[in-house]
């Protein structure tokens, strides 16, 4: 190393050596000229679309990688925005950087914050150009084709025509399956994991009473709630129901059993069990970082995603596709059962497609694919390796 | 009685790694370049993965443990996990150059539909077993009394996976039954684990592995 590249030491921060270190977040807006027609019709102008991107676009162009984030995700997904000793990194820091199963190193990894979120990219939080008040309520509904489609404008802005792969957990991995299907020609791979073609009854009902829980908060008023009072209880009973569902039986018992906090509750009906206390946790967590109009929003675009509706049968939603596909379920994950990914895997064979598919071994529950302890990174890597062969050969 | 001793013991499949490699040459050299493979029971996928290295194949594996699967897709290998008469049930007829089914046969619930599946799915089918007419088998249980337990059925009668067994004689008579075209036959004799050695008259007798190139 020269030393005049050098930094000094007292200076740079420290990262782990997997880390992609310093991110910053990148944000892009288009003008008047590119405006996004939405499924429903309305049109949005101008947008804007929170981005992050890890490692180097080749000079073949053919290494870059889309990941789509869950529900209450967003665009940082790997690294660290500051020095603080506290700095969190992405929600996917386990499997992004240098060295990892997503290896940034050998590919260009882009992820956005998607259509309607809450960290950047337009949604009901932002300010609407026709009032010059925050959207709320008043912003048109928008779904998974949506998204997808905002995604697309954004690669065509930073002028990538062809993906190695979309990756996508939960809800991130719907947007997967509607890249292959939206866009057959731009994508190599597709790898949804943890997912659905649809929401199943079971879910859309976990959704409902999250919603009921917010609409039912006297602070939502109609939607219009003040900035600084928002109806906190009803997001945090939502965000308590989903925890329930993202974990599995097997994984609370491990975690909490009937452990009891230190103090009693008796006829207070306060807390009492330590499962109870970190439910309570997360919700208040949330209520801190998330907006509530937006969690009606995208539960229902969750909700309304539908892919046998949308062409007739499963099989005829892959017809057009082209891409291979890497699908990863988890025996635990009761929100998106096994069954609902065999029927992804079942379609595509029978349409012919090229599809590898394993039901991982794990007592994580829906959140294995953030978590470690499985073998989701190994299969990743392995894949995407055999896309980028199959591509140059 | 607690669960543990009610449910099956795991199969131990390193036991057979020995086995299931030894027609791998008789298997690779079916295979043109650029074909495409399915591989019914593929394991870790260890045949798929020299077919793709040698042959550009592109190359499909269906494996029912979990473990294995997930190790092949780890090394680059488009492998679904299911069951092998289930996936091959109502896909596209002709998909494949080559099916392989390597040693799977004494597994299978009902090998008769399985075989047949795969005959509709694939030009050509490759079975592979271990011939329960083997002269050593034969002596086990003649002289000895005993039931066989060798590199080619490695297992005790308490925790073999197997549940069918099968000799030359008999498979040749089930294909001429089914009107299944043998065109071509390998016979190996194995030699311990992991050595084998070709055999060339009386394998019922002689071998102790065969593979059969079956078309319709």
């Amino acid at each position: 190393m020269e030393r005049a590249d050098r930094q000094p030491e007292s200076l740079a921060p420290y990262y782990p050596p997997d880390s992609v270190g310093l991110v910053a977040p990148r944000s892009l807006t288009l003008g008047r000229e590119r405006p996004l027609r939405l499924e429903s019709g309305a049109v949005l102008s101008p947008v804007t679309v929170a981005f992050e991107t890890y490692g180097e676009l080749n000079a073949a162009r053919d290494n870059a990688i889309l990941i789509c984030h869950a529900l209450s995700g967003s665009a940082h997904a790997a690294g660290y925005h500051g020095t603080g000793a506290h700095e969190k990194p992405g929600w996917w820091e386990l499997m992004i950087g240098p060295g990892k199963a997503i290896d940034t190193t050998r590919w260009f990894v882009i992820s956005s914050n998607f259509l309607g979120s809450c960290y950047g990219t337009t949604g009901p939080t932002s300010i609407d150009p026709a009032t010059g008040r925050p959207w709320g309520i008043r912003f048109p509904i928008f779904t998974i084709r949506d998204m997808v489609e905002l995604q697309r404008l954004l690669l065509d802005e930073l002028g990538i025509g062809r993906l190695l792969a979309v990756i996508g957990g939960s809800m991130g991995g719907m947007q997967a399956l509607q890249w292959g299907i939206s866009y057959p020609e731009r994508v190599a791979g597709v790898i949804p994991v943890a997912t659905a073609a649809g929401m199943s009854a079971q879910g859309i009902a976990f959704n409902e009473v999250g919603r009921r829980a917010i609409i039912g908060d006297p602070l939502w008023r109609g939607g219009d709630y003040a900035e600084g009072e928002p109806p906190a209880h009803g997001l945090s009973l939502a965000r308590m129901i989903g925890h329930i569902t993202y974990l599995s039986e097997e994984a609370m018992h491990r975690k909490f059993g009937r452990r009891r906090l230190a103090e009693g509750a008796g006829a207070s009906f306060g807390r009492e069990f330590e499962v109870e206390d970190y439910l309570r946790a997360q919700g208040d967590k949330f209520v801190r970082r998330f907006d509530a109009n937006t969690y009606l929003y995208l539960t229902r675009a969750m909700d309304s995603f539908d892919l046998v509706a949308d062409h007739g049968s499963l099989q005829n939603a892959f017809a057009t596709c082209s891409a291979s596909f890497l699908v990863v379920s988890f025996r635990s994950d009761w929100l998106f059962p096994p069954v609902q990914s065999q029927a992804i895997v079942q379609a595509l064979k029978r349409s012919g497609h090229d599809v590898a598919y394993a039901n991982l071994e794990c007592d994580q529950g829906h959140d294995a694919f953030l978590l470690p302890g499985n073998r989701l990174g190994d299969l990743l890597s392995g894949f995407l390796t055999r896309l980028h062969q199959r591509g140059r050969s | 009685m607690n669960d543990q001793a009610a449910a099956a013991r795991p199969v131990d499949w390193e036991l057979t790694h020995g086995r299931d490699r030894a027609l791998d040459d008789e298997i690779v050299s079916l295979v043109c370049p650029g074909e495409r493979v399915l591989d019914l029971g593929c394991g870790r996928g260890d045949l798929l993965l020299r077919l793709r290295m040698e042959k550009g194949i592109d190359e499909r594996g269906i494996e029912r443990d979990g473990c294995a699967v997930a190790e092949a897709i780890a090394r680059g290998l488009a492998v679904v996990e299911g069951e092998l008469g289930e996936w091959v049930e109502d896909m596209p007829a002709g998909s494949y150059d080559l099916v392989v089914l390597n040693q799977v046969l004494p597994l299978m619930a009902d090998p008769v539909a399985v075989i047949e599946g795969a005959l509709r799915v694939g030009r050509r089918v490759a079975v592979s077993y271990p011939n329960f007419a083997h002269w050593r088998i034969r002596l086990t249980l003649a002289l000895g009394g005993r039931l066989p337990v060798n590199p080619a059925l490695p297992y005790q009668w308490y925790d073999t996976p197997n549940i069918r067994l099968v000799t030359v004689a008999d498979f040749r008579r089930l294909c001429c039954e089914r009107g299944w075209r043998v065109t071509r036959e390998s016979f190996v004799s194995q030699r311990g684990a992991d050595r084998a050695a070709p055999v060339r008259t009386f394998p019922n007798l002689r071998a102790s592995l065969a593979l059969a190139v079956l078309e319709k």
